[in-house]
């Protein structure tokens, strides 16, 4: 087991279209969570930026961007992209920086500006890039994979397009409340049903939109977050997972045109997307059965009920039976997405792995008002997990615990 | 002087494109990591990705030209680019994914126009054809330029089109 680190403060720009540049999202979010640590910019001894492609150097340089606006202290930086694991990432150097000794307080921000419409890749002609070949040759979208998956859960398991818009439903509804969720309304299964199909079986509110937002959080040390509350930290980071595949990857993964061959050499065990949790149980010493609260990556509605599997939740081709028994719902054994998830939020690449991880630290603190997660006890989850994907099979899982 | 229909592969090395009338079938190239007996699509030029065989000799194969589908979905909205339209307005067109049983590997591929998702089964058999990807007009000669890609066409359906 891993020793952990305490998630001292946690803060973010709510989510939305709001046209102004990443660097105030990420400033907002990193006094937000400074303020919640209790914590002062000088006192912090690390800063770790998730990137945003779509900003130029800026971007590029996330962690020295949003401490030069934050202002110049002298510390150690680094700037980490992952795609949509980007925030992870940049934690996990945070929490080695803290665990090797080099520092006590580390800052984590990402925070995003995206354009209108589906995600595309960056122009010119770039013959050796997968992501700009895949558009080019094939047409294909990110929609085209997660639609890929939704019609394997169809006629594997029996999953109906129903199943799906029920997950849209439920984190509609979970968001409700949720002051940093875009959009805050119901959504009925008529409301699905009508809206245009994007990529079949997928409709386009099955698909998570594009969105502006940052998020932020403050790191410590175990003993100077001791000191500084004078008692124990609330919630801790028990794992951080940010595992590659093992060769061959059989699972079709975006941005890609073919899987790995399993003819020479067999597939492993697990596929990746399950190896990503494994790793983060095995690190923290906990099992899928202790989890009480999760925030994983409904890219599309149907991917979230993959994540039910894959994170070990239930028994492949049993999604549907937690959804549809109401555990993954608010008030269910095994919320997930009680924040409202990408559904109400979209997507703000290098900022959304660390947003799972506030809302989680929000669940295990009891301060999630308006849509809490309690156990069979009426208290707040004491175990949480996040779960995200980058590209080319590769994603991260966080682990808290209280 | 009769025109002749110029042709140029969408990706350079990816596919065999026989010249027409050859009677020659195309395919998908690969590379085999000769020690693993692992494949790779695009073809791997550097070295074997198999873990453990970086020094192993990379040979060029052609890919089984039939696959059972593994998964499919169409495009309903127009891609962006560097996706180039085709038709205007924007026609759906189904994309496959299609694992090839000697190469145990699954690879995507655009589905010939006129094919909907509503003909499509998991596990059907799919096989490869060439097929025109856009037409590409050099702006000073005027001519156009055919820009072929491999497609999966349903067994069954092929030719119905």
């Amino acid at each position: 087991m891993m020793e952990q680190v305490a998630v001292l403060g946690v803060g973010m720009h709510p989510w939305g279209k709001w046209g102004r540049n990443f660097v105030e999202y990420g400033v907002a979010a990193a006094r937000d969570a400074l303020n919640d640590a209790g914590i002062d910019w000088n006192d912090v001894g690390f800063v770790a930026g998730a990137d945003t492609m779509r900003n130029g150097y800026p971007g590029y340089v996330a962690g020295a961007t949003f401490a030069q606006a934050l202002g110049w202290t002298g510390i150690p930086v680094t700037s980490a992209y992952g795609a949509c694991a980007s925030g992870a990432m940049a934690l996990e150097a945070a929490r080695q920086r803290i665990l090797s000794g080099m520092c006590d307080v580390a800052l984590v921000v990402g925070a995003d500006t995206t354009p209108k419409g589906f995600l595309k890749p960056n122009s010119g002609e770039r013959k050796d890039d997968p992501d700009w070949l895949r558009f080019h040759v094939l047409g294909a979208s990110n929609p085209t994979y997660f639609a890929m998956y939704a019609r394997r859960r169809m006629d594997l398991y029996g999953a109906t397009q129903d199943d799906f818009a029920a997950v849209k439903i439920k984190n509609a509804r979970h968001g409700l409340n949720n002051p940093n969720a875009r959009y805050r309304k119901e959504v009925t299964a008529a409301d699905v049903e009508k809206s245009p199909l994007v990529a079949s079986p997928l409709r386009l509110l099955d698909i998570c939109a594009t969105s502006d937002g940052g998020a932020a959080i403050v790191l410590t040390s175990m003993d100077y977050a001791r000191k500084h509350l004078r008692g124990d930290p609330s919630v801790r980071v028990a794992a951080i997972s940010t595992v590659t595949p093992t060769f061959p990857n059989t699972i079709i993964e975006m941005p890609e045109f073919a899987t790995d061959s399993a003819a020479g050499i067999p597939a492993p065990d697990r596929t990746f997307k399950q190896a990503i949790g494994d790793a983060a149980y095995e690190q923290a010493g906990i099992g899928p059965e202790d989890v009480g609260v999760a925030e994983v990556y409904d890219l599309s509605t149907a991917l979230e009920l993959d994540w039910y599997e894959d994170l070990g939740f239930c028994g492949p081709g049993e999604a549907e039976k937690l959804l549809r028994d109401d555990v993954t719902t608010l008030g269910g054994r095994l919320p997930v997405n009680p924040s409202g998830g990408l559904a109400c939020f979209g997507e703000a690449v290098p900022a959304q792995a660390i947003a799972q991880v506030c809302e989680i630290a929000w669940q295990l603190q009891g301060r999630a008002e308006g849509r809490q997660a309690l156990d069979d006890a009426g208290e707040p989850p004491k175990v949480g997990i996040t779960a995200n994907q980058g590209l080319f099979g590769h994603g991260s899982s966080v682990l808290l615990t209280r | 002087m009769a025109e002749t229909t110029r042709r140029r592969p969408a990706v350079e090395g990816w596919f065999h494109m026989p010249e027409a009338g050859s009677g020659d079938q195309p395919a998908l190239i690969g590379t085999r990591c000769t020690e693993s007996g692992t494949y790779f699509f695009p073809p791997e030029r550097v070295m074997s990705r198999a873990p453990g065989h970086a020094d192993s000799a990379l040979q060029e194969v052609q890919l089984s030209t039939r696959g059972k589908l593994w998964s499919y979905t169409d495009a309903q909205y127009q891609p962006p680019p560097p996706y180039v339209p085709v038709t205007e307005p924007h026609e759906p067109f189904c994309i496959a994914a299609v694992e090839l049983e000697d190469e145990k590997m699954v690879v995507m591929g655009q589905v010939p126009a006129g094919v909907t998702v509503d003909q499509l089964t998991l596990g059907m058999e799919m096989e490869l054809v060439l097929d025109t990807l856009f037409v590409e007009t050099d702006e000073e000669s005027g001519r156009n330029t055919e820009v072929v890609t491999w497609k999966w066409a349903p067994v069954g359906l092929k030719g119905s089109n």
